[in-house]
């Protein structure tokens, strides 16, 4: 037990000693939470619009002051001619030109039919139709007061209510995924690389003569990186809660041993990892192309995965990330119990079971 | 100039007998762009919906067979009670839950006025928000044809309304892949460019071999443009088999010119690379190279409006992402694919990004030491 304790000790020292990556273990999720937490959200604010007025009157006036004061536009040109339109997206100024034809104001008054043109930047798909219907609503309002709030026969009212998230922020989707990408990240590649530079300095040698068991050897490494990543995830969860305002609705304690059964999970695929190779760069390279980017694509955080074909909806059941991702939205935000995940938890833990029983069954006491 | 050539030989020659490199350089643009779009296709579809229909009415059932025949939504749950469709939603078996309260048929049609309720999973603030918001579009249209059966419409509006008109330009087919695939594009010239670029030189550190070309006549920038030239040329060909891959795989061929985009690239390349150089004058093995440029990649490529628009940022994160060669060209890729704009159109960019060019390049010439 001693020399464990030892053992352990040096690993600490090891780790504690290099500055630089010491400062990118606990950089990296400091950072990405104030990232997607503040930095990264679908939400249109201050979106530029231009205006092209043919009608220039007082209802025209109304509806642009009225865009113009919204928190989603701000209005950056006025054009005068309809080709200066294609000019706008071109150059990237506006993702939306609001047409306005000519006697406006005179045709709603009179005819009680007028038109609005919204013409909006396609590129980016999903924020042209957004800022279109947030512009229609606006239109919609003032018609609506135009009407003098007379109502109008058969009307359907619709009543929307978000669950969990009323305020539509994004960290709480994001918050989740960045939980799984930096705990896979620092478990299995901080860890193999660990242990496969022993390898490459031919300092494993000396490890493996010494009177620990080789096994014993290989764990030790593991052990400090169990422990980095678990003050991580309190370093996540502290961040996510007291910076970002996002609740904790289930049971700390389950959540929190969940958090370890997936650094488990990491720790054996790096385990994995060093057991099957020799070179520093291709640990990396495999951590970083074979394990970042699938937890990355097929984790649900980033990317929808009910779009994905069917083939990558499959690959994605293999993903330790995606199932992770789900337990901590279901017992972080949703509340829910162990009721409720306890088929997810039990493919981690039969991924681990598997994961650690191979690594062992490989690893090799020889060097070749 | 003699001295440039013999260390291009040098390095090309290396570059060329290491296999690893060739692959990384032309397998992973192809694999990336031909799974990535894939993956990532943030159209909001595939809406699981939940519906609760207190009612059983033929106008209920015409209403609910409209939403699922709009393609947005999938019928996922049918439940009869609140709590039932509450534990579809846990599940997420849901992602919108409607309900329509007993008698609405009855209410519509004899009070004038009938109510149905949306619920969105809202985690993932888009979806709900797009999702409700198509559900909302398709109950206004039914509403309209509920009204147009019970009354005939006046030709002459008796209220005065403004018919919106919407045109989405460019792209009027709302084509994600269109939108997406430039921008992978980027992120890939950016990661051979500047990954390869760091990794190379710190290996000549770790390898020892710098020692020997520390040693010799040869200037600071000359060694630093030997490193740097094979890797623009590399980025550049990385571009073109992108380009290829887009038009092949996803039909998409550039409104604007091809021209214009390398042109582009050419001056983009030359200031990512100088990130890349930059960083490996700071680390001292490959694995803190790696860590390093995969921080500032990753900060690099999440602020670019590659996936989220910059205009949604706040005040300081939009600061960043014009500090970041890689928005400059997801925005310019863009435009020129999708818009057809000219060369004068990202005339500030350009000049932005050539700034960037000269900072990082000047600054890695001056941190790198020949001493050791």
């Amino acid at each position: 037990m001693r020399q464990f304790i030892a053992f352990v000790k040096k690993e600490f020292y090891h780790i504690l000693r290099d500055r630089r990556t010491l400062l990118f273990m606990f950089g990296l999720p400091v950072v990405q939470i104030l990232l997607f937490g503040f930095a990264l959200s679908n939400e249109i604010k201050n979106a530029g619009i231009a205006i092209l007025d043919h009608s220039k009157d007082d209802a025209t006036q109304l509806l642009i002051d009225r865009m113009d004061a919204s928190r989603y536009f701000t209005i950056v040109r006025n054009l005068h001619s309809d080709t200066e339109i294609e000019d706008v997206f071109r150059k990237g100024q506006a993702k939306m030109v609001i047409v306005f034809p000519p006697n406006f104001q005179d045709e709603l008054l009179h005819t009680n039919a007028a038109q609005v043109q919204l013409v909006a930047d396609a590129t980016d798909t999903n924020t042209a139709i957004t800022i279109s219907n947030y512009a229609s609503a606006i239109i919609r309002d003032y018609q609506d007061e135009l009407l003098d709030n007379r109502q109008l026969p058969y009307a359907i009212k619709i009543e929307t209510r978000m669950l969990y998230n009323p305020q539509l922020k994004s960290a709480f989707n994001f918050v989740p995924g960045v939980m799984a990408m930096v705990l896979m990240l620092l478990s299995a590649l901080l860890t193999s690389v660990a242990i496969v530079r022993e390898k490459e300095m031919g300092t494993m040698e000396i490890l493996l003569v010494s009177p620990m068991k080789p096994l014993l050897v290989v764990l030790t490494k593991a052990i400090p990186y169990l422990f980095f990543s678990f003050i991580n995830v309190i370093i996540i969860l502290l961040l996510s809660v007291f910076v970002l305002g996002m609740p904790i609705n289930g049971s700390l304690i389950l959540l929190l041993l969940e958090c370890l059964l997936f650094i488990l999970t990491s720790l054996s695929l790096g385990l994995l990892i060093s057991s099957a190779t020799n070179s520093q760069q291709v640990a990396m390279f495999i951590s970083l192309v074979g394990l970042m980017m699938p937890t990355i694509i097929f984790s649900g955080f980033m990317f929808p995965i009910e779009n994905m074909p069917i083939p990558l909806q499959i690959i994605s059941n293999v993903i330790p990330a995606k199932w992770f991702y789900i337990i901590v939205k279901s017992v972080m935000i949703k509340g829910l119990g162990i009721g409720a995940i306890w088929k997810e938890t039990l493919i981690l833990v039969g991924m681990t079971v598997f994961l650690m029983g191979i690594s062992v069954a490989r690893f090799k006491v020889r060097l070749e | 100039m003699r001295t440039l050539t013999f260390l291009l030989q040098k390095e090309f020659r290396q570059i060329f007998r290491d296999p690893a490199i060739l692959r990384i350089i032309f397998i992973m643009p192809i694999i990336q762009l031909i799974l990535l779009p894939f993956a990532a296709d943030y159209e909001v579809k595939n809406i699981n919906l939940s519906v609760i229909d207190h009612d059983h009415s033929s106008y209920s059932q015409r209403l609910i067979s409209k939403m699922t025949a709009s393609g947005y939504f999938r019928l996922t749950d049918y439940s009869d009670s609140y709590p039932k469709a509450m534990q579809a939603v846990e599940r997420d078996r849901a992602d919108i839950v409607v309900t329509i309260p007993a008698h609405f048929e009855r209410d519509l049609v004899k009070d004038n006025q009938a109510k149905i309720m949306l619920e969105a999973n809202a985690i993932n603030g888009v979806k709900a928000g797009l999702g409700t918001g198509y559900a909302a579009q398709i109950i206004g249209d039914f509403n309209r044809e509920v009204r147009e059966n019970w009354i005939v419409m006046p030709t002459f509006n008796e209220m005065p309304m403004i018919e919106v008109v919407t045109a989405n330009w460019y792209n009027p087919g709302i084509d994600y892949h269109l939108f997406i695939v430039p921008g992978i594009l980027v992120v890939l010239v950016t990661m051979v460019g500047s990954f390869l670029a760091a990794m190379n030189i710190v290996k000549e550190k770790e390898m020892g071999t710098i020692e020997q070309i520390n040693v010799t006549p040869m200037k600071k920038y000359q060694f630093l443009l030997g490193k740097l030239i094979p890797f623009w040329v590399l980025g550049l060909i990385s571009l073109a088999i992108g380009l290829v891959v887009a038009f092949v795989i996803f039909g998409i061929l550039p409104v604007g010119s091809y021209l214009t985009i390398f042109g582009f690239a050419m001056v983009y390349l030359l200031a990512v690379l100088g990130i890349g150089l930059l960083v490996s004058t700071f680390a001292d093995t490959q694995q803190q190279a790696t860590l390093i440029s995969f921080f500032f990649m990753m900060i690099f490529i999440l602020l670019s409006g590659l996936y989220t628009p910059v205009e949604s940022m706040p005040t300081w994160a939009q600061y960043i992402a014009w500090a970041n060669p890689v928005s400059h060209f997801v925005t310019v890729i863009r435009a020129i694919v999708i818009k057809g704009s000219g060369f004068v159109d990202i005339l500030p960019q350009l000049f932005t990004v050539l700034g960037f060019a000269v900072f990082f390049n000047a600054l890695a010439i001056w941190n790198y030491r020949k001493t050791a």
